[in-house]
């Protein structure tokens, strides 16, 4: 029997791999919007188990609106990317200090 | 061990194993590759939670558009991928640090946790039984009614989303014949014909 708790582990573990991603790319963007696309999953995996252990659908709306923004967030993220690429030739993290921020 | 139970752990160790891979995967296309996978297993666990109308959506927007996308973005960059995975090992051992405090610390939390007593009176929309209505249905019904403002700010967030993104990438590049059609369609036989009187035996 497959209880909440199991869905709730795979969410942790995918959520946790998303993070350890970051660690570990950190020259890389693109990898690094990859791994925050597996840490929205992880958290619209959650939002639908509880959604369907509970049978209330608002769990399911509101991981609508996640994919949503993420959706929206990626795009943005690589057009982000290929802008800063025309004019650096490079999409290391640790170059972006442009604005010395 | 029930056929739903087999499916759950079929779908869930692909999920992780491909989630490992993207993080880990030598070149950013296999990295692509393995997030493709990992949507789709995502979505068959949608499908076993009974929400079929979410994991049609996962694989048409995330592997239909956002992963294409990014496999688009890999491909027209010409980056040196192998320097900047260089140092990938001077991070494990932090990454792996950060990464079993959170499991622990998330493991932490629902060791020991319980539904709220009056949580199944709070719930907003309870689900339909499925006999009556389907998912797509009932989520639809939900989406237009109660949702409809967040719905069209959705939208909103998509349409600003895709002019930013124009904005940001298009190129004004000069020295390139470009049409303007204000001045084509201003254009008149007055001045664009001029009559010439040409004397028999001459050039112009």
């Amino acid at each position: 029997m497959i209880t909440l708790e199991h869905y709730l582990t795979v969410a942790s573990v995918l959520f946790v791999i998303g993070i350890f991603g970051i660690f570990l790319n950190r020259k890389n963007v693109i990898v690094i919007l990859m791994s925050i696309e597996l840490m929205l999953l992880a958290v619209n995996i959650n939002l639908v188990a509880f959604s369907s252990f509970l049978n209330d659908l608002v769990g399911q709306v509101f991981s609508l609106f996640i994919l949503t923004v993420a959706a929206a967030e990626a795009a943005i993220g690589l057009a982000i990317l290929v802008c800063f690429f025309r004019v650096r030739g490079t999409i290391a993290v640790e170059e972006i200090n442009s604005m010395k921020g | 061990m029930e056929i739903a139970a087999l499916a759950f752990y079929f779908f869930a160790v692909i999920a992780i194993i491909s989630a490992v891979f993207v993080t880990l995967s030598r070149h950013p296309v296999h990295s692509v590759l393995w997030l493709i996978l990992a949507f789709i297993s995502s979505a068959g666990l949608f499908v076993l939670l009974g929400a079929e109308f979410l994991a049609m959506l996962l694989i048409i927007i995330y592997v239909g558009a956002v992963a294409v996308l990014f496999l688009f973005v890999v491909m027209m960059l010409n980056v040196d991928f192998a320097a900047l995975k260089a140092d990938m090992a001077k991070f494990l051992p932090i990454g792996l640090l950060m990464g079993i405090i959170i499991l622990i610390e998330l493991g932490l939390v629902f060791g020991d946790w319980n539904f709220a007593s009056n949580s199944l009176e709070l719930r907003a929309a309870i689900t339909p039984p499925i006999e009556d209505i389907h998912n797509t249905q009932a989520l639809g019904l939900l989406i237009y009614d109660d949702f409809i403002y967040l719905f069209q700010a959705a939208g909103l967030i998509l349409l600003v989303a895709m002019i930013g993104a124009i904005v940001l990438t298009m190129r004004h590049r000069t020295n390139i014949k470009r049409q303007n059609v204000m001045e084509q369609m201003s254009r008149d036989p007055s001045s664009a014909l001029e009559l010439k009187e040409v004397e028999s035996g001459k050039g112009i």
